[in-house]
């Protein structure tokens, strides 16, 4: 890692570290909280959607077994003590776990396919979460338990564990970069036959990475559920957590470590004004699905891949006239 | 023995309704390779311009088809030529499969806006209607929509082996580089192409209108379903959609019928996982390079 790029990081988590040091307004604590929630879940996307080129359209459901594991773990036991986030590991192992027969069978297929498959374990896990009463409570919802947080400073651990997963993601996508799983995803990438002919373990390496990136997206989920403080099935398991993720990550740039996070930066923020002044639901996917389309037509790579493109070549220009 | 009578001839009415969306779909993917999610979102626009042509003309909603059809087509052939055809042959096969997904999420925006989430549907006075043949219901409208289905695949079959324009598509499927160095124009193709896949989601809508309540949501229900009929059918292959779609209308009804409503959600879902275990490439899909 270079000199600048560690610099960089350590700015990065310097100033969000400090962030809620510096301010206890609301709006802003909850506009950060799900700023770095979108972070996380973008940068997990990232490292099956962005780096094996496999876009998966059901992270959704990962995310939504999350917030309902919680909830179910934590129905009665935050009062007896359990400090609220010390489950979360479990979380996301026990989805990981889930998730290696689903990456198995869906990983079968190349991208097209595989979209299908995931988008299908998303609407099985949406009307699981309507139908199974005893667990999920069906469309009324379940309730998680409120933890015994300060109420002046109530959004600050769930700040600080949205950060911590941020770090993980960012960290399990710095690594990818640097290792040779990385390097045998990208050449899954360019050509898949071409990867499994020179030997790379190609089925190994895709199921590994998905069921990475969904444990650490049912984490996010895990948290989210213990913020909202309820659980309702059309929120939990809702089509636009997985657009989000994949809207931000291809705005930012995919493949790179540091394009879902610009992607959720840019994106979360607008999102909650839009919401606010526009208040209705629908105007949403309407801005949603126009932002996807126009960043698929004029910045099909994103923004950090253009920008740095442009530099190269402002560079190779400059070296050339030296 | 009756429930299960009765659970057939209404998956035979409902799975001929299957197979009219899920050939418009497979011909989308046979000539541009192209899985479009938003099949189920045009079937749902489809349902209500009809709802609203038929509320403002009274015209009965199965005549209606001959002024929506042509309007879908064209929202179609826009779809390919403005949102599709641009994306660079470097990226292509990754992202227009998103972009199909974008307009998915665009048309089910626009039209909460126009007509709300309120779950709507189509009443012309006959819609619950039926026969009863030696004790059995046949709903009259689910009738007259298999005969339509089969009537519009049957006018799907013959633009695609008798017309000049149907040999152009056709060639163009088997092997796009020929095709083209022969004289066919690939873009003008695939523009009619896609309208043409999207044009059958006129009539489906229309009927789904007529045997179901809708809301702008409904194309997630309707998308999964097709993706499984043709996955199982064999990407590309017409027939093969036609017979899945037979078969999956039959069997999510015994589903139904025996066990509860729910679970034929379930039904689609399971078929879809034993088809990639079992035979990745469907009943009659020949291997797409790329896809499976």
């Amino acid at each position: 890692m270079s000199r600048n790029g560690l610099l960089r990081g350590g700015l990065f988590f310097a100033s969000l570290i400090s962030f809620p040091f510096l301010t206890t307004s609301q709006w802003l604590t909850n506009m950060f909280i799900f700023t770095l929630m979108y972070v996380a879940l973008s940068s997990s996307w990232n490292l099956v959607g962005g780096y094996a080129g496999y876009p998966s359209l059901g992270h959704a459901a990962f995310f939504g077994f999350g917030a309902y594991f919680t909830a179910i773990v934590f129905q009665n036991s935050v009062g007896n003590g359990w400090p609220p986030f010390i489950f979360l590991p479990v979380v996301g192992i026990v989805a990981a776990l889930l998730s290696i027969p689903i990456g198995y069978v869906a990983m079968k297929t190349r991208a097209d396919v595989f979209a299908i498959v995931t988008i299908t374990v998303l609407f099985m896990a949406q009307s699981l979460a309507f139908n199974l009463h005893a667990v999920t409570g069906g469309a009324q919802g379940k309730g998680v338990a409120v933890p015994p947080f300060d109420s002046s400073t109530y959004g600050r651990p769930f700040y600080f564990a949205m950060l911590a997963l941020v770090a993980l993601a960012m960290g399990s996508s710095m690594y990818f970069r640097q290792s040779k799983i990385g390097l045998s995803l990208s050449a899954i990438r360019s050509d898949e036959d071409k990867a499994h002919g020179v030997g790379v373990q190609v089925t190994k390496v895709k199921v590994v990475a998905f069921a990475l990136s969904v444990g650490l997206t049912a984490m996010v989920g895990g948290i989210w559920a213990y913020y909202e403080g309820f659980v309702y099935p059309q929120f939990a398991v809702d089509p636009l957590i997985t657009i989000g993720m994949v809207l931000m990550t291809f705005l930012g740039g995919r493949a790179t470590l540091w394009g879902p996070v610009l992607g959720a930066f840019i994106l979360v923020p607008a999102q909650q004004y839009l919401s606010y002044q526009l208040g209705a639901n629908q105007f949403y996917l309407l801005a949603y699905a126009g932002i996807f389309l126009v960043t698929m037509l004029i910045l099909p790579r994103g923004i950090l891949p253009t920008i740095s493109d442009k530099l190269r070549l402002k560079k190779k220009q400059k070296e050339a006239l030296a | 023995m009756h429930l299960v009578v009765q659970a057939l001839i209404l998956g035979t009415l409902t799975g001929g309704v299957y197979a009219l969306m899920a050939s418009g779909q497979t011909l989308i993917f046979g000539i541009m390779k192209v899985i479009n999610l938003a099949q189920g979102a045009y079937v749902v626009l489809g349902a209500y311009l009809t709802m609203s042509l038929f509320q403002w003309t009274h015209i009965d909603p199965f005549l209606l088809i001959l002024l929506t059809t042509p309007i879908l087509f064209f929202v179609g052939a826009a779809t390919q030529w403005f949102l599709l055809r641009p994306l660079r042959p470097a990226d292509a096969t990754e992202l227009s499969l998103l972009v199909t997904f974008a307009v998915a999420l665009g048309l089910e925006g626009l039209m909460s806006v126009m007509y709300k989430t309120t779950l709507r549907s189509i009443q012309p006075g006959y819609e619950n209607h039926s026969w009863t043949i030696a004790g059995y219901q046949v709903n009259e409208v689910r009738f007259y929509a298999f005969l339509l289905s089969i009537a519009m695949l049957v006018i799907l079959y013959l633009i695609l082996q008798k017309t000049k324009f149907g040999r152009a598509i056709r060639a163009t499927v088997q092997n796009p580089m020929s095709a083209q160095l022969l004289g066919v124009n690939s873009n003008l193709v695939s523009a009619f192409g896609f309208g043409l896949g999207v044009a059958t989601s006129a009539a489906a809508g229309a009927v789904f209108g007529l045997i179901t309540p809708f809301n702008p949501g409904s194309h997630y229900d309707l998308i999964s379903r097709l993706l499984t009929v043709v996955i199982l059918g064999g990407l590309g292959s017409i027939g093969g959609s036609v017979i899945a779609a037979m078969v999956m209308g039959v069997g999510a009804a015994l589903v139904s019928a025996l066990s509860a409503p729910v679970w034929s959600d379930f039904t689609f879902f399971a078929v879809l996982i034993i088809v990639l275990l079992v035979r990745p490439r469907g009943m009659f899909g020949a291997k797409v390079r790329g896809a499976l």
